[in-house]
């Protein structure tokens, strides 16, 4: 039982990385076919396209970014890597907003950058508005990351 | 989860609708091709738009290229055609009506049978010919069996085609149902309801007895079809008035005008239960709308051609042309 701090940890980390990484290839995935879509009709719109499609695949970036500064701070990465439950559960549940809003917000605003490339094929001059409102859903995701960050960087403070 | 943003969300078909949206007949074409001093003239607009296979084809060949690229365009975009079969029963079924009566009658008429269908028509053809109805898909033996059977005893054409034509309405319901997707659902609905209120119509008129109309008539949601037998049974004003007790209350004044007045209005109403498809980014709607939206574009295309051919004034011609989708 006592090493089970690092356990609940790492998995902390291990759902931030996977949760967030699995919403981002969902939404890549979904707004890369309907981007496909609008190339095959004309290819001009190759560039405004990949940037909608790029933007669900931040929050993979995100839960990734959460996992490598767990894994730093638990000692996973070097260093010793003996910390109480406690402290490993409170691990745990920093990783959580970033694995759970990620993988929602990423699917959430792939769904909305299909609707924005979509528009895009329509009106390729409406670009900019149409860029504005995947990107919306984004703030959710960056709020969900700074509670992560302030979250795993608070800990090691904690008299746990 | 996965599943349901993945596989069924037909992004990639949707986005390229979208485009293809773009090339539609907007109203004010549609006004312009109305309004055009002759046939030649209305023919010079199309070909400016692309239609047609760029040579001087004649109309017919214009809106046969027109529905060949569509759906060499929905094979190119959907992987599994057979969703929109809903579509395309009606010329399954008038396929098999013209089978039926090329061998009834030992003519060979070319050119009648409908190549946009879901069963190739040459086998329905053979199928009728040698009397080997397993061949046809199971919806269409016992219907095609009957039908033969009773036109060679009867020598009866019309009971014939109703036979048929009914079992193209339940058909249509079906397919509509089993494609769970709400638009072709509704699709299938009014295009049975109409088609009911058509031939409930026609009967009334020709004063056929309740044993047609219970043959004839599909059973659908929108419509009571016991009442609207009672209803034909006595008069053109009696289903008016029981129409409007039901969605279509508003064909009414459509119906005492002309069948092409009803006609146009139901094929309008489907355009004004289609429109909110321009703001869907994922499923089956946007692509049914838009091959719905095309099909009425060819038929309006079609009337306007006719009209100019025929000599009909603006006015008329742009009365009976279909309301459009963009």
């Amino acid at each position: 039982m006592e090493n089970m701090g690092v356990v609940f940890a790492l998995l902390g980390a291990v759902f931030s990385a996977l949760f967030a990484g699995i919403g981002s290839s969902i939404g890549v995935g979904l707004a890369g076919r309907a981007a496909s879509g609008a190339v095959t009709e004309d290819s001009s719109l190759f560039s405004k396209v990949l940037i909608l499609q790029l933007l669900p695949g931040t929050q993979g970036i995100y839960g990734l970014l959460i996992a490598f500064i767990t894994l730093t701070q638990i000692g996973i990465m070097g260093g010793s890597a003996d910390i109480s439950m406690y402290k490993g559960l409170l691990y745990f549940a920093a990783c959580l907003p970033m694995a759970v809003v990620g993988l929602i917000s990423a699917i959430l605003q792939a769904k909305c950058s299909v609707s924005a490339i979509a528009l895009v094929t329509k009106h390729p001059d409406q670009f900019g508005k149409a860029m504005i409102f995947p990107a919306m859903v984004e703030t959710y995701a960056i709020l969900a990351l700074l509670v992560s960050i302030l979250s795993v960087f608070g800990i090691a403070n904690v008299p746990v | 989860m996965t599943s349901s943003y993945v596989d069924k969300s037909y992004v990639y078909a949707v986005v390229r609708v979208r485009y293809a949206e773009l090339k539609l007949l907007n109203a004010s074409v549609l006004s312009q091709l109305a309004t055009a001093g002759s046939m030649e003239e209305a023919l010079k607009i199309l070909r400016d738009r692309g239609w047609g296979n760029g040579g001087s084809e004649d109309p017919e060949s214009i809106l046969q290229a027109e529905r060949e690229k569509l759906w060499s365009f929905i094979d190119e975009i959907v992987a599994d055609r057979s969703i929109f079969d809903v579509f395309k029963l009606p010329n399954d079924y008038n396929n098999l009506k013209a089978a039926l009566k090329e061998s009834v009658m030992k003519f060979d008429y070319p050119g009648i049978y409908i190549s946009e269908s879901t069963v190739d028509p040459e086998l329905i053809a053979a199928s009728i010919k040698e009397r080997d109805y397993k061949a046809l898909p199971e919806s269409m033996q016992e219907v095609a069996e009957q039908a033969h059977s009773l036109f060679l005893k009867t020598g009866d054409g019309q009971i014939c085609d109703i036979m048929v034509d009914r079992a193209c309405l339940d058909e249509i319901l079906k397919a509509g149902k089993a494609t769970k997707d709400d638009f072709l659902k509704m699709y299938a609905e009014i295009k049975v309801a109409s088609t009911d209120i058509k031939i409930a119509v026609r009967a009334a008129l020709t004063g056929k007895g309740r044993d047609f109309l219970d043959m004839a008539l599909a059973e659908c949601e929108t419509l009571d079809k016991a009442a609207l037998i009672d209803a034909a049974a006595i008069g053109v004003e009696a289903i008016s008035s029981y129409l409007g007790s039901t969605a279509y209350a508003d064909a009414v004044p459509m119906l005492k005008e002309s069948p092409a007045a009803f006609e146009c209005w139901c094929d309008n109403l489907i355009t004004q239960r289609m429109k909110p498809q321009l703001y869907e980014s994922f499923g089956l709607g946007p692509i049914s709308a838009y091959i719905l939206a095309r099909e009425n574009e060819i038929k309006s295309v079609r009337i306007i051609l006719s009209g100019k051919q025929n000599g009909f004034s603006n006015e008329m011609i742009a009365e009976r042309v279909r309301d459009s989708y963009v």
